[in-house]
């Protein structure tokens, strides 16, 4: 690790002034992060918490909408999002008892790495990404892998969850990193149902639309079944081939399906 | 009684510490004036360097010297322990092994400059400040490419990238191909057995000291042999005579065979502090683990079995391709050869063997032994096989095994393949798991995995393997370079407690629980009263240290001898004690006495007069009560078993889950049974991590795919189901005194096979017609095999 600066500010606009400086990051939870620093394959010049800052932490519920702060820990989020138990559960399957104290949905969200889990959660419950200057709506934030509608220097303030009728998180894990090899989050809605694939796709976090509408005409496992994916843009390497993921697609959306009965 | 004798489950005494937080590892070991180390390693696999510019970074901050190959002119390579003789009669090719790479770059990871500085920090720094211009080379990965004609060479000075072509027994080839035209059936199977990463919980670490008012020499390191590393670094690297030269293992956190070789960073470290006057300290980070410590295993291999009309096997071939790596370590030709040919028997009768191994250099890390050390190569083969040829026939597994065993009464039993097993009864291993493991009711169990969707397996497979390794004379003649005895000192204090100096190294196994039992048994007293000191060369024998399940088997009987001396020598000293003649004396419970007489002395008592031999036969003995012995076994030590385990596939997705695993082992007598159910319980978590999980993997340009744990998977407690262990089948060893066979291999080498038999049972099962999948059964590869 090279030395850098560090700041932890108690507000965001603190925050977001001490980011101006040239080659300052952002540091929430430190669970991609500091393990690249570590190993000297990135160098910021300062980095700003942003775990001091009492606004960003914590989960309400209100109105149907699960609100939850972009410095709010995973453990949090799965101890205290009980009015969307679907996302609750979610967290509580990211990495491991240390991550989950650490790692933050912010820090998740921003990162997009593309077998996170949380991404495909604010995706398929069309959550709204909230800045310090702006709302983005899911469906325009995640823009492939690693990369976000995020401007420079923008911080993820919260996240504001729209609480489906029923949901359901698949996973299944890598083997070796437990992050998502696939993840399917099914979000069932009054107006429709959302099926948001993470792990997958060389595009990143993306949605399966053609599942969402045999899903939203007919809410069962079934509804499903003649559909195919298709494996072009699908990730391959060492823990699975393309072809396999498309597979993976598909069960898990049948199971996740399954799940939300 | 002894309190703690043989057959006692004493609680591991090391825990203590090791729990508590007060274990002394080499990492712990601070020294005044410590300069640190950072290697640079290459990035790429195979390359000329055409330059290395150090002076930018000779002049950064706190750094002390900046060494390339050139400081190590005047240096030996590493030696390789074993030299294999090839099919010809020929030595196998023998490359020099560069402390720093010499010219050529030959796996990523290989050293190609270290900064020395005050920090590991400013090392680091300045070790970016290093120029390197290098013409990349075409990586050599492949092995069967890699022998072709034309190949790229990793070594331009060797004729190919063939180490050796070796037949075993050579004598029998046209023998086995005629039993093999006459075959009724043939079953062939190609396989993998999946390179693998040791990666122990505790990384290497060396750190070198120089003493100029003595000129002697000091290493500590992560190893499982002091002796040997001392043995191998000063005769043959650093030209440092013993007497000079001190290398302390001190704890070490799990070695799995990656721990047993000599290592560069070693001589690195002890070189580069006699060069600069300071202490020089070198701590892996996983990373580098993953780039340089020895891999494991990598055979891509053919066998064939061929049956008479009767299902008896009448001969077998095989035809393995093994990878060495860019350079030879340690004991590296030695594993596909002599710890895997001479196994290819098994536990059956088949009267013709023939095994060919041809030993290829490519541009990855070197490989050598790890837990097991081509004996699960064997197993796995011969195991993998026997069960395509079952299902081929149509008939049991375990019939087929059962019925081409070696019988009970065919021992002492010499197989075709150079190697007489002294005892065994595998027809009892075999009974006991099928018993344990419930196999008559696990037709009802398939039906409720049906029921729940699932698709359930039941695999078999026995194994055999040589331990207590090895009979120095024998070794020596089959080109090792080394003896293989072992060796202990037993000090007797005046006061009747003892201190064990052993060759042996204990890095998990437990040795300063166990070895006390059985010197507690032998004289009668508590085990409590017996200490063991090892790991460090200034005060413990000349020993070869701990690897092939060896250390009961020959440290153990090492330490046997030396107190049988130590008790003829106390027993003089009663019977001088009690006036009575030696030949009368008994020693029971810590007391001598005289027989048919209530005269007795305690154990102490003679102890006393030992030391303060004041009514003593001075005359005839000498005062004190130390005694050493050297012990070199008659043959190998032959533990064998059955595993059987149960699996669940998930069809949808391909993923297994081991539901459970029975091992009936017979290790001969047994000291310790907590500590032995431990050491088979933990062989077969690191056989899970095989067969289910573990996948060294090296794309085609030599990047190792697999360098973390985000892609190297470990076994976790979640993967590893209730383990049922026995070992009350035992045939005891009949060349050692102790009767011992040795466990610390057993569930390593018995357990691949059986997962993967299971898994392949399950699909067959369930209309999925596969023959085989190779490990890792990742849930990838089992969902491919099922779909394609």
């Amino acid at each position: 690790m090279y030395n850098f600066e560090f700041v932890k500010p108690s507000s965001v606009d603190e925050a977001v002034a001490a980011l101006r400086d040239e080659d300052a990051q952002p540091l929430s939870g430190g669970q991609t992060l500091i393990p690249t620093m570590k190993q000297r394959l990135n160098q910021p010049s300062k980095l700003v918490s942003l775990t001091g800052i009492a606004d960003l932490v914590g989960v309400s519920s209100s109105g149907g909408v699960l609100s939850v702060g972009g410095a709010t820990p995973h453990a949090t989020v799965a101890a205290e999002a009980g009015d969307y138990p679907a996302l609750a559960a979610l967290a509580g399957q990211i990495g491991d008892p240390a991550v989950r104290n650490r790692g933050t949905i912010g820090g998740s969200l921003a990162n997009n790495d593309p077998a996170a889990c949380y991404p495909s959660a604010a995706l398929a419950s069309g959550a709204t990404i909230v800045t310090n200057a702006r709302e983005i709506a899911a469906d325009d934030y995640f823009q492939g892998m690693f990369t976000t509608a995020l401007d420079e220097g923008e911080i993820i303030t919260g996240v504001k969850f729209p609480i489906p009728q029923a949901a359901n998180y698949q996973k299944f894990e890598q083997p070796a990193s437990r992050f998502a090899l696939t993840g399917v989050f099914v979000a069932k809605y009054a107006d429709g149902v959302r099926v948001a694939v993470t792990g997958a796709s060389n595009d990143g976090v993306f949605r399966w639309t053609e599942a969402e509408e045999a899903l939203s005409a007919n809410f069962s496992p079934n509804a499903i079944s003649g559909l195919t994916v298709a494996s072009d843009d699908m990730i391959s390497d060492l823990h699975g081939s393309a072809a396999y993921r498309a597979n993976l697609v598909k069960v898990l959306t049948g199971r996740a399906v399954a799940a939300c009965a | 009684m002894p309190k703690d004798g043989i057959g006692a489950s004493p609680k591991r005494r090391e825990d203590v510490r090791f729990l508590t937080g007060k274990g002394r590892y080499t990492d712990d070991i601070n020294l005044n004036g410590q300069l640190y180390v950072h290697f640079l390693r290459a990035d790429v696999a195979h390359a000329t360097i055409n330059s290395i510019d150090t002076s930018a970074a000779e002049g950064m901050p706190g750094v002390a010297h900046v060494f390339t190959s050139k400081d190590f002119e005047a240096v030996g390579g590493l030696p390789c322990g074993w030299q294999v003789t090839d099919k010809h009669g020929q030595p196998m090719q023998e490359p020099k092994h560069p402390i720093i790479a010499e010219g050529k770059i030959r796996h990523v990871g290989e050293i190609v400059a270290a900064v020395v500085a005050d920090t590991l920090g400013n090392a680091r720094d300045a070790a970016e400040a290093i120029e390197l211009d290098l013409t990349e080379l075409p990586a050599v990965i492949d092995m069967k490419k890699a022998v072709q004609d034309g190949a790229t060479k990793v070594h331009d000075d060797l004729t190919s990238n063939l180490c050796y072509d070796w037949g075993f027994v050579e004598e029998n080839k046209a023998a086995v191909d005629e039993a093999f035209e006459k075959a009724s059936h043939v079953t062939t199977l190609e396989l993998v057995n999946n390179r693998l990463v040791a990666n122990p919980m505790e990384p290497r670490v060396a750190v070198g000291d120089y003493a100029q008012h003595d000129d002697s020499s000091t290493l500590y390191t992560t190893s499982q042999n002091p002796h040997v590393i001392r043995l191998l670094m000063g005769a043959f690297v650093l030209g440092i005579p013993e007497h000079k030269l001190r290398v302390v293992a001190p704890d070490v956190g799990g070695g799995f065979g990656t721990k047993i070789f000599h290592y560069a960073e070693e001589a690195f470290c002890t070189f580069a502090a006699k060069q600069l006057r300071r202490p020089v300290k070198w701590t892996s980070s996983r990373s580098e683990a993953f780039m340089s410590d020895a891999h494991g295993r990598d055979h891509v291999s053919k066998i064939q079995i061929a049956l008479d009309a009767d299902n008896n096997f009448t001969a077998l071939r095989t035809e393995t391709y093994a990878n060495m790596g860019a350079y030879l370590s340690t004991f590296a030709p030695s594993v596909p050869t002599w710890l895997h040919g001479t196994l290819m028997a098994g536990n059956y009768r088949t009267p013709l063997i023939y095994v060919n191994v041809k030993a290829v250099f490519t541009n990855t890390v070197p490989v050598d032994a790890y837990r097991g050390a081509g004996r699960p190569e064997a197993t796995y083969q011969l195991e993998r096989c026997v069960d395509k040829c079952a299902r081929e026939l149509g008939v049991d597994p375990a019939e087929l095994r059962r019925q081409n065993f070696i019988k009970p009464d065919q021992f002492p039993y010499a197989t075709p393949v150079a190697v007489e097993y002294d005892t065994g009864n595998y027809h009892a291993t075999l009974d006991k798991a099928l018993e344990l493991a419930d196999v008559a009711g696990f037709d009802a169990r398939a039906a409720e995995s049906k029921a729940r969707g699932k698709l359930r397996g039941l695999g078999i497979s026995n194994y055999i393997e040589a331990c207590g390794i090895a009979p120095s004379n024998l070794v020596g003649q089959l080109g090792a370079r080394a003896g293989l005895y072992e060796s202990a000192t037993v000090r007797v204090n005046a006061t009747g407690g003892i201190v064990v100096m052993t060759g042996s190294h204990s890095h998990g196994q437990g040795h300063e629980t166990t070895f006390p039992q059985v010197i507690a048994d032998m004289i009668g007293i508590d085990a409590s009263q017996v200490e063991i000191v090892h790991g460090d060369t200034a005060n413990t024998p000349m020993g070869m240290g701990t690897y092939g399940s060896r250390s009961l088997a020959v440290g153990g009987s090492a330490m046997f001898r030396a107190t049988e001396k130590i008790i003829n020598k106390a027993k003089k000293i009663a019977a001088h004690l009690l006036e009575a003649s030696e030949t009368d004396i008994e020693l029971k419970d810590g007391q001598f006495s005289v027989s048919g007489t209530d005269k007795s002395v305690a154990w102490g008592d003679v102890t006393l007069a030992a030391y303060v031999p004041h009514n003593y036969p001075l005359d005839s003995i000498e005062p004190g009560l130390e005694e050493t012995a050297f012990y070199d076994p008659a043959n190998f030590t032959y533990p064998s078993g059955t595993y059987i385990c149960e699996v669940e596939v998930d069809e949808g997705t391909g993923k297994v889950d081991v539901l459970n695993f029975t091992a009936a082992d017979d290790f001969g007598n047994v000291v310790n049974p907590m500590i032995v159910e431990g050491q088979v319980h933990g062989g077969v978590g690191q056989g899970i991590g095989q067969a289910m999980l573990e996948n060294c993997a090296y794309d085609e340009d030599g990047q190792l795919l697999s360098a973390s744990y985000m892609d190297y998977a470990m076994p976790r407690a979640s993967d590893i189901p209730m383990i049922t262990v026995d070992h009350s089948c035992q045939t005891p060893c009949t060349h050692n005194p102790l009767g011992v066979k040795g466990c610390g291999e057993a569930g390593a080498i018995g357990s691949p096979p059986a997962l993967v038999n299971a898994v392949l049972d399950a699909l067959n099962r369930n209309g999925h017609a596969v023959d085989h999948i190779d490990m890792p059964l990742s849930p990838s590869r089992v969902w491919s095999a099922m779909n394609s």
